[in-house]
């Protein structure tokens, strides 16, 4: 009927051809089914990260709204399919294999259907690719044909690469399957328009849409499409599965194989499924976001099977029930196709992105598997195999978990078609056990690498902490150093003290300075206050700072004095507590009457004297200026170099040493500077 | 002749004695430039350890434990492990595969420690504790545990004033599910040829 293909077509090796069943759900075209009570929404329809929510429990929203973000590189967004009420945010059965619950938004549909506002691009022609490539992200476009890799991130991951063919899928060669067909047949107007999109943003030199020989009208709509397009090209394929595997299909258009452990962007050829591109059309051109999508329902236990353009997240109860369910004879539920599809264990999952068909099977249509019995090595499986691996190979690898030979033998290669179980006499499992073992290597891999980082960490926190220790023992030791130098240098200075020397010691260690300076004070007041004889000691200028150093004295226990009489009145009258304070406020008063006199004794001074006596504190309490303190600082240091001298003028008379001459000197040196400074600090 | 023969041997001897020299100072050169460092054996050995540091072995850490595992220590010491790297390392070490010593401990699913964030005081002792800094926080200020970075070593929960920390086994969900292998009763249980089964239901 139609042209004779230009092209030659690669036939690829092995493959099979399991009974088609096509034609029960493609009598009918696509129909849309009611909206469902509730819908279920997966956060993660789509190979890569989890969606991440962005509307809350309650939350009402607009058909198209965004309700869940993408989170990382390769992720996409999920939306809102009719507008309705978000009602939780809650766990649900989900479309997969293990039959595990995942987080899904629950949005009850008010019926109203309204659309948030959209904002299609007028001309695509006049847009950046960045700004289209965006826009097909932003609408949460993901491979429909099964596998949900985000559409954005496939024709983005690889820059710098030229594509040269773009490979438009429409093979569909799994058995029962027929939703791309349908797709084709109805919409091939939008699929052609999508298709010019992706040539204007990747500007391919050929666009090759691959259709089984099986699907002639689907064939003829698309030739009828495509015609005076340029570049674009409807080539028919022989109908044998696993055609419709995108490498299969590159292979069997461009003669090219997709090179082990890279993917076929890397050869320059890009393949996308039909449904996708029409999803990006509607995206682009509509401003839509992709909230629903063609499912095929099928299976003896439906009276009506056909396609439905499905809402994403409508249960499969409601579709089926739309397609005529007969719940006597149903038997089995099955996702996509009988050959790489998977049972599911309940009919309250949603449609998700990839759902491209529900089989509704009776027990005679899919009865149980067969006991598996032992590989005779027929080497059937190797025939059958369209990648041309050695599965009886594989099978004894995995049965015995020999995880290098199996990747010697390139198990991670193996598509998972199901060729080599479909034509196993023996009825062996096979690509459970290749599922298995791929599954144990990634665990194994996850852990090593996991343990390897564990390994990396402990180590850096090892060295870390050693460091650390090591700055600390250096610490440690530089202070050691410290003292023990410090040590040598008083030494040194009870033998021959040098008022350079102290001064010079006492300005490298401010802590060992202020010990100083305490105890110079110490000593002035024990002077001051438990030896009346040694004020007379010193000569008449010294008399003056006598004065003031008892004048501090004075304010000192007057404040303490102050401070018990204060605390007094809050005490319990009688208590023991109350009692001793009083006592203290007695000693005080004593003591301060006793440096009184003594202040008065020593005074010589009469225009100070009165002053210091009528009002101590007062007349202490200006004299704490900076200046003041430095001065006081200086002499304090002064007063300890005296003190110092003398002690070690003491020790040297009593051993009798021949230094005492020099020490001698030394200390009238610092009595005299002591005195100079004392005079400047009065005169101040 | 003789005199001869005699000059060829000597120059045979000086040949070889030139290429001995030659060759030595490769073997020099080689033993020199291409130098291991540490021990290699000890290394592989780490690598097969499970790296929790979790010190259930009595060593602090896993690689002092594969130090000891080279100097002759048994292998069945490593709970986190299990049998799996026992057998690793008995194939490692072509040792005989020996059960794991209850004495250190028995063999669990893989956990990962939690802290139950509101009941956590800021002492910061769970973060001196953990050995390989999986846990985020600062003195007086909730931690909380890198989920990714855990080891599930315990060695957590012990010093934890306030007893928030839980370990708890990591969940299975979809992204971390596995296939399973096809049941050995499909396999071993039932090796009735098909016509035999049929004949059964019959």
């Amino acid at each position: 009927m139609s042209a004779i293909p230009l092209r030659t077509i690669h036939d690829f090796p092995g493959g099979v051809h399991p009974q088609e069943n096509k034609e029960q759900s493609t009598r009918t075209p696509i129909a849309i089914p009611p909206l469902p009570a509730r819908l279920v929404l997966p956060l993660n329809q789509h190979s890569g990260a989890p969606a991440q929510p962005v509307v809350s429990a309650g939350e009402h929203v607009l058909k198209g709204q965004l309700l869940a973000k993408a989170t990382g590189f390769v992720s996409a967004p999920v939306h809102a399919p009719t507008s309705g009420t978000i009602s939780s945010l809650e766990m649900h059965p989900v479309p997969h294999w293990s039959g595990l619950e995942e987080s899904c938004l629950i949005l009850l549909p008010d019926g109203k259907d309204e659309w948030c506002s959209l904002s299609p691009i007028e001309d695509y022609r006049t847009a950046e690719r960045e700004e289209l490539v965006e826009r097909i992200h932003d609408a949460g476009i993901v491979g429909l044909g099964g596998a949900g890799f985000p559409a954005a991130v496939k024709m983005s991951s690889r820059k710098a690469s030229k594509i040269h063919t773009l490979v438009v899928n429409g093979a569909e060669c799994e058995p029962y399957i027929t939703a791309d067909d349908m797709l084709m047949r109805e919409r091939a107007a939008q699929l052609v328009s999508g298709i010019e999109i992706l040539q204007h943003m990747l500007a391919p030199e050929q666009v090759l849409i691959g259709i089984e020989d099986n699907k002639p009208e689907a064939i003829a709509t698309m030739e009828k499409a495509c015609a005076g397009k340029a570049g674009i090209e409807v080539c028919t394929v022989p109908t044998k599965y696993p055609s419709g595997d995108a490498q299969r299909l590159i292979w069997l258009l461009t003669g090219k194989e997709v090179p082990n452990d890279s993917r076929s962007v890397d050869i320059g050829i890009l393949c996308y499924n039909v449904g996708t591109i029409v999803a990006v059309h509607d995206a682009i051109v509509h401003g839509k976001p992709l909230i629903s999508r063609i499912t095929t329902l099928t299976g003896s236990a439906l009276s009506r099977p056909g396609n439905v353009e499905a809402l994403i997240g409508t249960p499969a109860e409601h579709l089926l029930v739309f397609a005529g369910i007969d719940n006597d004879t149903f038997h089995t539920l099955i996702q996509g196709g009988p050959m790489m599809g998977h049972t599911l264990d309940t009919t309250a999952v949603p449609v998700i992105k990839t759902s491209n068909c529900f089989i509704a099977g009776t027990a005679q249509e899919f009865p149980a598997a067969p006991p598996a019995q032992a590989c005779i090595r027929c080497g059937l499986c190797a025939d059958a195999c369209p990648i041309e691996l050695l599965p009886q190979q594989l099978h004894w690898y995995a049965k015995s978990q020999n995880h290098d030979q199996l990747q010697h033998h390139n198990l991670f290669d193996c598509i998972e078609c199901g060729a080599c179980a479909y034509v196993c006499p023996s009825a062996i499992p096979l690509v459970q056990y290749y599922r298995a073992a791929k599954d144990e290597i990634r665990t194994h891999k996850a852990r090593t690498e996991k343990s390897e980082r564990s390994r990396v960490r402990f180590e850096q926190r090892q060295a870390r902490l050693e460091a650390a220790a090591a700055e600390k023992e250096a610490r440690r030791k530089a202070n050691a150093e410290k003292a023990r130098k410090l040590k040598e240098a008083k030494a040194a200075a009870a033998t021959a003290p040098e008022k350079s020397e102290a001064k010079a010691e006492a300005e490298a260690d401010p802590i060992q300075a202020a010990i100083q300076r305490a105890k110079a004070k110490k000593a002035a007041r024990a002077a001051g206050t438990d030896s009346p004889a040694k004020p007379a000691k010193p000569a008449r200028p010294q008399l003056s700072p006598k004065q003031k150093e008892l004048k501090i004295q004075l304010s000192m226990a007057k404040a303490q004095l102050k401070k018990s009489e204060r605390a007094l009145p809050q005490m319990e009258e009688g208590s023991p507590e109350a009692n001793k304070l009083k006592d203290d406020i007695a000693l005080v008063q004593k003591q301060l009457e006793q440096l009184q006199t003594e202040f008065d004794a020593a005074s010589s001074a009469p225009a100070e004297a009165p002053a210091a006596t009528e009002k101590p504190v007062k007349a202490k309490k200006p004299a704490l200026s900076d200046d003041e303190k430095k001065r006081k600082i200086e002499l304090a240091m002064k007063k300890a170099a005296l003190k110092k001298a003398e002690r070690a003028l003491a020790v040297a008379e009593e051993a009798g040493s021949d230094q005492v001459d020099t020490l001698r000197q030394a200390r009238d040196e610092k009595r005299q500077a002591l005195a100079d400074a004392e005079n400047t600090g009065v005169q101040a | 002749m003789d005199v001869l023969s005699l000059e060829s041997v000597i120059y045979a001897l000086l040949a070889l004695l030139a290429l001995a020299l030659v060759f030595g100072a490769i073997l020099g050169f080689a033993s020199e430039r291409f130098k291991v460092e540490g021990n290699p054996i000890v290394d592989q050995i780490n690598d097969l350890l499970p790296q929790t540091q979790c010190g259930q072995c009595g060593h602090p850490g896993c690689k002092p434990y594969a130090e000891g595992i080279a100097n002759g220590e048994p292998i069945n010491k490593c709970p986190p492990g299990g049998q799996a790297t026992i057998n690793a390392l008995a194939d490692l070490l072509d040792l005989e595969p020996m059960a794991l010593d209850d004495e250190h401990g028995e063999e669990k699913p893989p956990m990962v420690a939690n802290i139950r964030e509101d009941e956590c005081i800021g002492c910061t002792k769970c973060i001196q504790a953990c050995p390989v800094d999986a846990i985020l926080g600062a003195a007086k200020q909730m931690h909380t545990v890198i989920t990714d970075e855990c080891t599930g070593c315990d060695l957590c929960v012990e010093p934890c004033p306030v007893d928030c920390i839980d370990m708890v086994p990591i969940a299975t969900t979809t992204q971390n599910w596995q296939w399973p292998l096809p049941s050995s009763s499909e396999q071993s249980g039932m090796q009735l040829i098909a016509t035999d089964k049929q004949g059964e239901v019959a």
